[in-house]
């Protein structure tokens, strides 16, 4: 049989131990940019014999032997070179960097994977960068499959990797778990990371089309990755309960067209049971626990919302007082924004409007159609018809989103009928 | 986040005072110059797509009729003030970033090594909203 390799039972077992691998492999021979593409080859590699051969006994062994074989013959390559050119500073002899014993302990796997993602999620890099780095490297997917998710030519993904890489390299980042100081900073880059790639999966930010599943699993398989490796942590364990309660919707989300369909409309059956008992699970032991941050408090707004068997059951009081603290927490006027459709639902759209009212001046807002669309929402709930048509079709004219134009213009139109 | 540089050529300048009137060792450097910066473009991870558009001499205007038949007609017109030279496609993560591109293209040698300063519509694709609306 020729042509591309079929997936077989050990595509997910190569995504998880690629980043294993690639700490193993940097472990020994410490240069970052090389040793990923060597891992890259050798994932590929594998991907194309273990269907035909079978997976081998030691699949991470093998891996590892085989990408350091890719690095003692980069290296050999590179010192010819650097002989070629009359260099005489002379790196460690490639005989002293033979690949690694096929049965070295797999205790330093897990820290290695953390310290991958720490390493891929740098501040120092650009958040498309960091994204990108962070599948690759730690996400095991191909250049070619990232760049299917972004919508990209591959050549303009395999650019961006490597200037990451180049990034890395040259920030002179160690491979090592971040110190107690730059902790808390560095784990919220991380996380970051790892919403924005959940996001660009659940509301595809690019094309005509919603949801691009494959980016939010992906999300979701690497917060529960850092949550294994950080089981105390009560933003980790926020992070993955957001993911979850929210793609828990996802089914519920569209209608047969695509066209968008509001929390409010959306027909709950839909909604997965099981990602919504894990989510509320994991936020309610992190509340628990008393270090509240953003994403415990956005999973516990979410949790709300999927608890409530219809639409008019939800808690808003509860949701209002939510949006309280996470305003108090977060400088995100869009938090405000939501806040107001919380007053709205408790206290009446006037509350809601008069909220919106300290929005007007901030700059960040600015001709944003987010504000128009919340305020139209509140006008037609005030039963100012015309003023919110005018407000609908503003945000209309403003928002970059397909689906959202459409969503906003029929909305118009149902009010003009 | 992706935009569309859209870089516009005045329909006067086209044929009588455009490229084709400079020196060539002007016309060679505005050539280095693009290729350069879709070199640029393309080393940094920015660049989605990229092309140049024939004349407008050569335009048609296509609208369908009864039964979706074409029915073609000359145009742009000669009177229009302005025609879509080239694009580009760029993802970035902001769109301050997109405007320094824009900016750069803009200020592409011209005549004598002047930068040109022509206008760039910078118009952002359209995409998903975000997950909470």
């Amino acid at each position: 049989m020729t042509g591309a390799p079929e997936p077989f039972p050990g595509e997910h077992l190569l995504r998880d131990l690629a980043p294993q691998v690639l700490g193993a492999v940097i472990r020994r021979f410490g240069d970052f940019s090389a040793a990923e593409d060597a891992v890259q080859e050798a994932l590929i590699a594998a991907a194309r014999q273990w269907p035909l051969e079978g997976v081998p006994d030691n699949p991470r062994g093998w891996l590892i032997h085989v990408a350091a074989r890719r690095m003692t013959d980069h290296i050999r390559a590179e010192l010819a070179r650097r002989r070629r050119e009359a260099f005489v500073v002379m790196q460690a002899p490639p005989e002293q960097q033979l690949a690694p014993a096929a049965d070295e302990a797999a205790a330093l796997d897990q820290d290695d994977t953390l310290i991958l993602l720490f390493m891929c999620c740098h501040p120092a890099l650009s958040r498309s960068s960091a994204i990108a780095l962070t599948l690759r490297a730690v996400g095991g997917l191909t250049t070619a499959e990232i760049a299917g998710a972004f919508l990209v030519p591959e050549a303009t993904m395999a650019q961006r990797i490597s200037r990451a890489k180049q990034r890395v390299r040259s920030s002179g980042v160690a491979f090592r778990l971040p110190g107690s100081d730059e902790r808390v900073e560095r784990l919220g880059a991380l996380l970051h990371v790892l919403y924005l790639i959940f996001n660009e999966g659940y509301a595809t930010s690019s094309g005509p089309e919603l949801q691009r599943t494959d980016l939010s699993n992906e999300a979701i398989r690497l917060a529960r990755l850092v949550r294994n490796q950080m089981p105390d942590d009560g933003e980790v364990a926020g992070l993955l309960a957001l993911m979850l309660l929210t793609d828990a919707r996802r089914q519920a989300r569209t209608g047969l067209e695509g066209e968008l369909i509001p929390l409010a409309q959306q027909d709950r059956s839909l909604w997965n049971r099981e990602a919504i008992a894990e989510g509320v699970a994991l936020v309610t032991w992190a509340l628990s626990r008393g270090s509240i941050g953003t994403y415990q408090l956005q999973a516990a707004i979410a949790a709300v919302h999927d608890e409530s068997p219809r639409a008019e059951d939800t808690d808003w009081p509860q949701i209002l007082a939510l949006y309280g603290l996470l305003e108090r927490m977060s400088e995100n006027p869009m938090v405000t924004l939501n806040h107001a459709i919380a007053l709205a639902m408790v206290q009446g759209p006037e509350a809601g409007l008069r909220r919106l009212e300290t929005l007007d001046t901030d700059p960040r807002l600015a001709g944003h159609h987010r504000l128009d669309a919340v305020r139209a929402h509140l006008l037609e709930m005030a039963g100012d018809r015309d003023g919110a048509i005018a407000h609908y079709l503003e945000a209309a004219a403003r928002t970059a989103s397909i689906p959202e134009r459409n969503y906003l213009n029929t909305r118009a139109a149902r009010l003009r009928t | 986040m992706k935009y569309m540089l859209m870089m516009h050529a005045s329909g006067a300048g086209w044929k009588n005072a455009g490229i084709g009137t400079w020196p060539p060792e002007d016309i060679r450097a505005h050539i280095a110059f693009m290729k350069r910066f879709a070199e640029d473009l393309h080393r940094s991870g920015d660049l989605v797509a990229a092309e140049g558009l024939a004349g407008p001499e050569e335009a048609k205007i296509v609208r369908a009729r009864a039964g979706g038949v074409p029915e073609i007609t000359d145009g742009p017109f000669a009177e229009s003030k302005e025609f879509l030279a080239g694009y580009w496609i760029v993802d970035v993560d902001s769109p301050d970033q997109a405007y320094a591109i824009a900016a750069r293209a803009s200020a592409a040698p011209g005549r004598g090594g002047v930068p040109i300063n022509i206008p760039i519509e910078v118009r952002e694709v359209m995409s998903a909203p975000p997950p909470e609306m």
